[in-house]
């Protein structure tokens, strides 16, 4: 079977983000592959190991943002595609999810398409709705589990995660499916997985290329800003006993009016 | 200007989402301000009884489509019904709470209604006739204010934000039938099964969240069991840790919570990772047991009202974030803080 996983760079989460002159800064942080995609990656790898076929990473991004592609090539996928315009600067999620269908489109024949929950910069977890919506295609959010994969039958059936705990769904192929972290844990990149990786080359292809002209953004953020810091006057509570700490503590939390 | 505001309520099988109300509430006060309408939109099976409970809840008009094709969730046939609701009612903003299902369903909305949305919205301003929105982003370690240059506006806002109104059971108001057309058989998707968590208070909820550590494991009065091997010993001796925190989480009826750590050495399941990774919440108060305090944890609790962390090490960075802060072992403070807490909640 054919899959696509869609991958996004994103700045390291041990990273402490500040805004300087309205601008977001993560630093010297390092860049990485969002890491929820990695569970995305994994998936599409297993997928294609069991059911024969091949991973492309297709990431949508700014030229040079190349470390989230780097990364799912080093984990093993056959090909890559980066989509890359200067028109797309300050798209919204409407937007970039019908240029990433687009870009599916053009790349043909896929039977599923695969993304990480969310991605830890943005944090909306809206691309996997909507690239679906847009393709017409059925949408598989937070999928925990593939119970049942058949590319030659074009069915699937996976377990979803929802806060009350899980279904089990059917569904028809081609489909996108959001993996969550209680998949399994994404394998490390071996040394020759990230040889091949640096060596790789792969299509850059613009709007043009993918024959439409930039999608209307409707949202736009005109203010970015650091969260005010509240002053926090931490009061070290102190004992002989741990039952008269608990008791500090507790005197304090009925002060404090929090009991 | 007159604001018409559609409100989706998210239920599961029938039973809301208390932050569904939530909504309403925001949507009824935006609407009353300008004299518009707020509208609740139920979609479902047999659930009749939600679409009174929003009249309860501050609707002036419930729109509701009650259809064996839109049991359960498959976001498709939702979907389509939502767009049927805005175009029926045409209003200037939908609400939806940032559930799994509102999140979705936002953005599909804002596909079919060629419109963007603005998700896990925490604060709304107006400048003018134009909503300004507020949301947390790298996991609130920065926030932005957004803005929506379209109609519907569609936000998704973050649960607890916004305040729950009081149901006034005397309130009146007009349920409209949606007609909606949906082809069941059109429908790719089916349910096979439904795996229900057991009953516990969900972190996104929760007024009040009790989360641990690496620390849970690391209590030098136990020894494990002879027979495991080191792995299964340190998983053991985690689920003690655990057990104590749960202990006190149940006195407070709160949820359990825990930081990437103890999720990643397999202590506990992932749903209750707290973190830039996990889920971000911001309870009334934050008991973190054995935690350290890494920037991805903060991020996920750090708005939390009042913070109490117990650790053995005096330096751990959880300690710049607490109101209280007890440096010593989680293992036997625990036991007499929970004894105490039962105590004063039945005097």
């Amino acid at each position: 079977m054919k899959i696509i996983v869609c991958v996004k760079q994103v700045p390291d989460t041990a990273a402490a983000m500040t805004v300087e002159d309205g601008v977001i800064s993560w630093g010297d942080a390092q860049l990485i592959i969002n890491p929820w995609d990695e569970y995305a990656v994994e998936a599409a790898l297993n997928l294609v190991a069991d059911q024969g076929g091949d991973v492309t990473a297709l990431c949508l991004g700014k030229e040079g943002e190349t470390e989230a592609i780097k990364h799912a090539l080093a984990m093993g996928a056959d090909t890559a595609v980066m989509v890359s315009d200067p028109a797309l600067k300050g798209s919204d999620n409407v937007a970039s999810s019908r240029v990433l269908a687009a870009a599916i489109q053009k790349i043909g024949e896929a039977d599923l398409v695969l993304f990480g929950q969310q991605s830890v910069d943005t944090d909306t977890g809206l691309l996997p709705s909507q690239v679906a919506r847009v393709l017409g295609w059925p949408s598989l959010t937070l999928v925990s589990k593939f119970e049942s994969v058949s590319g030659d039958d074009g069915k699937i059936q996976v377990l979803r995660t929802m806060e009350e705990g899980g279904q089990v769904v059917d569904s028809s192929l081609p489909a996108v499916v959001s993996v969550t972290k209680d998949y399994a844990e994404p394998r490390y990149p071996s040394f020759m997985g990230i040889r091949k990786a640096s060596k790789a080359e792969y299509p850059i292809w613009s709007l043009a290329d993918l024959g439409i002209e930039a999608p209307t953004s409707s949202v736009s953020w005109p203010e970015v800003m650091e969260p005010e810091q509240r002053e926090i006057v931490t009061e070290m509570l102190s004992g002989d006993t741990p039952e008269e700490m608990a008791q500090n503590l507790v005197d304090k939390l009925i002060a404090e009016k929090v009991l | 200007m007159t604001k018409k505001i559609l409100a989706y309520i998210d239920h599961f099988q029938g039973k809301e989402q208390p932050s569904s109300w939530e909504g309403l509430g925001l949507a009824s006060a935006i609407a009353g301000d300008s004299g518009g309408e707020a509208a609740a939109l139920v979609l479902g099976d047999g659930v009749g009884n939600l679409a009174e409970a929003a009249v309860h809840y501050g609707a002036d008009r419930v729109y509701l489509a009650d259809d064996p094709i839109l049991k359960d969730f498959r976001p498709e046939p939702l979907a389509d019904a939502v767009k049927q609701a805005a175009e029926s009612f045409q209003p200037d903003l939908i609400l939806f709470p940032s559930t799994t299902r509102g999140r979705s369903l936002a953005g599909m909305a804002a596909i079919d209604l060629n419109t963007g949305v603005m998700v896990d919205v925490i604060a709304l301003d107006w400048s003018g006739d134009e909503i300004i929105a507020t949301r947390p982003i790298y996991a609130g370690k920065l926030l932005a204010n957004l803005v929506c240059s379209s109609t519907p506006q569609i936000i998704t806002f973050r649960t607890r934000a916004f305040d729950k109104p009081e149901p006034d059971s005397g309130r009146s108001g007009e349920v409209t039938k949606l007609d909606v057309s949906l082809d069941g058989g059109a429908v790719a998707t089916s349910i096979v099964s439904i795996q229900e968590k057991e009953e516990g208070v969900s972190l996104s909820d929760a007024s009040v969240i009790v989360s641990g550590g690496r620390g849970v494991a690391l209590n030098p009065n136990l020894e494990a069991p002879g027979d495991l091997d080191e792995e299964a010993a340190d998983i053991w001796k985690a689920e003690q840790g655990f057990a104590l925190v749960k202990e006190l989480a149940d006195v407070l009826g709160a949820a359990v919570g825990a930081s990437r750590a103890a999720v990643d050495a397999g202590y506990i399941p992932y749903d209750h990772q707290v973190g830039q990774t996990g889920k971000v919440v911001s309870p009334d108060l934050y008991v973190a047991c054995g935690i350290s305090g890494a920037i991805q944890h903060l991020a996920g609790m750090r708005s939390s009202k009042v913070i109490v962390a117990i650790n053995k090490d005096a330096d751990a960075p959880i300690f710049n974030f607490a109101r209280f802060g007890l440096v010593g072992d989680m293992h036997a403070i625990l036991p007499p803080l929970t004894e105490k807490i039962k105590t004063y909640l039945s005097s």
